[in-house]
């Protein structure tokens, strides 16, 4: 902590992570808007052009973030998923680029992590659970995937740190080891774990217990771990529902660090309530309200500029 | 913590009488509990240990009017060996499958409902009702390879295969439940994020869950085998009352299955005042070996859920009981 007093109005300064570099603080780019800030028109239906067409803007590469040419991998394409009669997204186009991190943010029930799990067919498996709209991998409509076959090109991480009840090898291999298939031997699978290890941040601390459980790790490193398993099938898009809420700050940053460079080799949607994380790690943000995307653009535009009135709102901390 | 708070809770409300009642009541209550427990288990040993010797483990029970002549009881030792292992080989593969299919996939709703009250049905039926059942479908011609048939061709229908399959279906309930609480408590993000790495459901609760799931299927095991252990009813109905193991045939294993025999708990009740034995001594001995192994499977139930770190296993909390 800085101890020169800081204006209590002012927001917290925000860690900026630069590839290779240790964190860095920078002054926050959004300035507090108390008082001026308006509560979002709840009643008021949104004028469907403004809001079901969002602009793509071309990104004002930031100064941090042009490391990597981004090229589109993933298209959400007028989708709307419903709820039995509860429509939880409303007909949102949305680009998933790889080389840039794309941030879902807004509050509670806006229909962000129901988006995340559409993306890879995990919402199919809840019952009531309706879609339309379309859904492009590279350019093919994922209904026409076979659906282990999408779930291997798009991994997902989930909110808790969920390593399965076996051994930190065994979690990294599983994806590897086909059904039915004669399994794999170890040593055929070592390379891929070693380097899955590697590439998720956790090498070093486990190189020497892949046979330890993994239920003994650390949350942070469980999610770490989660990651590698994620990365050993080689996913072309990897969905983040809010990876970090059940971790302290420490194991965040890490996490946060790990996914930052991840993002030239694989696409990275995050579902974050963390408005500083958004901040801190994504390149595009997309703020959804109540089903429908409201706003979508580069990070410094969300945050700094919103075109929106309720995306302001929601951004400054006045609802949400 | 603030040094407030425990003597506010000092200077509480006085407790009512009546609350006061009821506080002593369940504090009797609890303590009686541990000494009838106690005190059943030390009546036992005194019994059992008085005359209980090596070698009524090691020989055959013999018909006989006098005590010292009756023999040991190495054959229904044996009975509650053999019945136990059949009646769980049966149990542990259907009712760990019925589990799995109930949490796993369940659909249509109405048959897994109705799955679901057949397996409270026959977890609430008593076993003598059971074994009247049983002996109802073993003395079908149809299964006459199961057991004796007489000549004139009529089923006899009493077996350790009758009595095994109807034994299977009192450990049953207890498999299918504890196997359902350990895979109810692993949390649905587990099975979606190996759905998320391109899983199929299959390879999923194949490599997943049943292996995370396996200190809750033992204790359903364990206690299922405690049940059969302790059931009288369908050995004395279904077993053929045999004292002596008695085979059909000239095949080793299958003949000894397809005869009759008895069981520790068919024992100590032929021997029993009640029965027409009238070997006290020996019923008290015996009791007393039952007495002790079913203490032993409930000790491994404790292990199984210490050992597997609690939650799952221990949420099975019925313990292994002697029924009738």
């Amino acid at each position: 902590m800085s101890d020169q007093t800081r204006d209590p109005r002012q927001a917290p300064p925000v860690r900026r992570i630069v590839l290779d570099e240790p964190p860095t603080m920078v002054p926050p780019t959004v300035a507090p808007q108390n008082g001026h800030s308006t509560e979002p028109s709840l009643g008021a239906a949104p004028a469907p052009g403004a809001v079901a067409t969002p602009t793509f803007a071309p990104r004002q590469a930031p100064a941090l973030r042009g490391a990597y040419q981004a090229t589109e991998r993933m298209r959400a394409d007028q989708l709307s998923i419903a709820y039995g009669s509860k429509l939880a997204v409303k007909e949102v186009t949305l680009p998933v680029r790889q080389g840039e991190v794309l941030a879902l943010i807004g509050p509670s029930g806006c229909g962000k992590t129901t988006l995340l799990r559409s993306l890879n067919r995990l919402v199919d498996l809840t019952e009531s659970a309706t879609r339309s709209g379309r859904i492009l991998l590279d350019g093919e409509d994922v209904d026409l995937l076979d659906v282990t076959t999408l779930r291997r090109r798009v991994g997902m991480l989930f909110q808790q740190p969920n390593p399965f009840p076996m051994s930190i090898f065994d979690n990294v291999a599983y994806g590897l080891r086909a059904r039915g298939s004669k399994r794999p031997r170890r040593r055929e699978l070592e390379p891929v774990v070693i380097e899955s290890l590697q590439r998720a941040g956790l090498l070093d601390e486990v190189k020497d217990n892949l046979n330890h459980p993994a239920l003994a790790l650390s949350g942070g490193q469980q999610q770490r771990l989660c990651i590698a398993r994620s990365l050993a099938v080689r996913p072309e898009v990897l969905l983040l529902d809010e990876p970090c809420s059940a971790l302290d700050p420490l194991s965040t940053a890490v996490i946060e660090e790990t996914v930052t460079k991840l993002r030239g080799e694989v696409a990275i949607v995050i579902v974050t309530h963390n408005l500083q994380q958004a901040q801190r790690i994504a390149d595009q943000v997309a703020f959804m309200y109540l089903g429908d995307l409201v706003e979508y653009g580069p990070a410094g535009q969300v945050f700094g500029a919103p075109a929106e009135e309720r995306t302001r709102a929601y951004v400054s901390g006045s609802f949400g | 913590m603030s040094a407030a708070a425990p003597r506010a809770a000092e200077e509480g409300p006085a407790w009512k009488p009546l609350d006061k009642l009821a506080v002593v009541g369940a504090w009797v209550a609890g303590i009686t509990l541990c000494l009838l427990a106690g005190s059943i288990v030390v009546y036992m040993a005194y019994r059992g240990i008085q005359y209980l010797q090596p070698e009524l483990l090691t020989t055959h029970p013999v018909a006989g009017s006098d005590q010292s002549q009756t023999g040991g009881f190495l054959d229904p030792l044996l009975g509650t060996v053999i019945l136990t292992i059949l009646g769980t080989v049966i149990a542990a593969p259907v009712g760990i499958g019925v589990a799995v299919w109930l949490t796993e996939y369940g659909r249509p709703a109405g048959l897994a409902r109705a799955v679901e009250s057949g397996v409270e049905i026959v977890a609430g039926t008593p076993s003598i009702v059971l074994a009247i059942f049983g002996l109802l479908i073993f003395q079908q011609s149809f299964f006459g390879f199961l057991s004796f048939t007489a000549e004139g061709s009529a089923v006899f229908g009493r077996s350790f295969f009758a009595a095994g399959a109807m034994m299977s279906l009192i450990a049953l309930p207890l498999i299918i439940g504890a196997t359902r609480e350990t895979l109810n408590a692993i949390p649905s993000t587990v099975r979606e994020a190996s759905y998320s790495l391109g899983k199929d459901r299959a390879s999923t609760i194949r490599r997943i869950l049943l292996p995370a799931a396996r200190p809750g299927i033992a204790t359903g095991i364990t206690l299922g085998m405690g049940r059969i252990i302790g059931d009288t009813a369908i050995v004395v109905i279904l077993l053929g009352a045999s004292l002596q193991l008695q085979g059909v045939g000239n095949t080793p294993v299958i003949g000894d299955l397809r005869g009759t025999g008895s069981t520790m708990t068919s024992y100590v009740y032929n021997n029993s005042p009640a029965g027409e034995g009238n070997a006290p001594q020996k019923a008290y001995a015996a009791a007393f070996v039952l007495l002790l192994i079913v203490i032993a499977l409930n000790f491994i139930v404790e292990l199984i859920a210490r050992r597997s770190g609690g939650g799952a296993a221990r949420a099975a909390t019925m313990k292994v009981g002697m029924t009738e």
